[in-house]
């Protein structure tokens, strides 16, 4: 299976003021296999391995649940934005259509 | 609408008029299919079903919505796409979900986002899909008291994101 999968990265601005709306990056590893795709060699169909939910959390707080179909691109990027009333964890946790669930998490530092 | 019908239109052409007759059948008040698009072909079924799924029933009416994406995309397989809502994200006004379908891919569902009030700053999101062939990327956002406002974007792909 490919490796790296369950690592991802998040990206936070470095200098975030208490109140501010600032802009989150995350990179997560994993195939995004379609189902839909053949092995050229045996001709056989590649199965399905996408994630299809991706939650976000903050200060203990749902802030985002994005639902995903296998036509978001292998190792998925997306980014939305997030009011920062004060410091916090964020954590982003990540399930695939095999079940299989993963997190990261990191810290919010407010000036 | 005779005149739309009479001359041969460009493909480009017909989009853009597909996007107006949604918002001019929205204002009229008139029924339309959840994509704006009278005419239902295999295609249209299957994205008006995916888009009554994920986004609720109900007639969208396109205006508010913008989708951020190359006008070509030289690979298929990762296609930058970013939708703007023009919309409050207000404690009793906002937008809930926000839904991005690629009309042609076998499964026009590729994302939902759906945000929080006051924690969410602004609907904004953003991805990377695959595009099977040259089509129309389509976002959809529903407010939270269930208005659906739309956004279109062409979009040609000259490497498929499905091939092996």
């Amino acid at each position: 299976m490919s490796s790296g999968i369950g690592k991802a990265k998040i990206r936070i601005p470095r200098s975030i003021q208490a109140g501010d709306t600032v802009e989150v990056k995350a990179l997560i590893r994993h195939p995004m296999e379609t189902g839909l795709r053949k092995n050229k060699k045996t001709k056989e169909k590649i199965p399905a391995h996408y994630i299809d939910e991706v939650t976000v959390e903050f200060r203990n707080e749902t802030v985002l649940v994005a639902d995903w179909g296998a036509a978001v691109a292998k190792d998925p990027f997306f980014s939305f934005f997030l009011q920062v009333d004060g410091p916090g964890v964020l954590k982003i946790t990540w399930k695939d259509n095999k079940g299989e669930v993963y997190s990261k998490t990191t810290e919010v530092t407010v000036k | 609408m005779s005149n739309v019908m009479d001359k041969p239109v460009s493909r480009r052409g017909l989009f853009s008029t597909v996007g107006r007759l949604g918002v001019t059948a929205a204002l009229a008040g008139g029924v339309m299919s959840p994509t704006g698009v009278a005419v239902a072909s295999g295609h249209e079924e299957k994205l008006n079903k995916s888009v009554e799924r994920y986004m609720g029933a109900g007639e969208v009416t396109y205006e508010k919505v913008t989708i951020d994406a190359p006008i070509i995309a030289e690979n298929g397989r990762v296609v930058p796409v970013k939708v703007t809502v023009d919309h409050p994200m207000t404690d009793d006004d906002f937008i809930e979900s926000v839904g991005i379908f690629v009309d042609k891919n076998p499964i026009p569902f590729a994302a939902r986002f759906r945000l929080k009030p006051g924690q969410a700053g602004k609907a904004v999101v953003a991805t990377r899909l695959k595009i099977g062939k040259s089509s129309n990327l389509r976002a959809i956002a529903r407010t939270n008291n269930g208005k659906l406002l739309g956004g279109l974007r062409e979009i040609k792909v000259t490497i498929g994101g499905c091939g092996g």
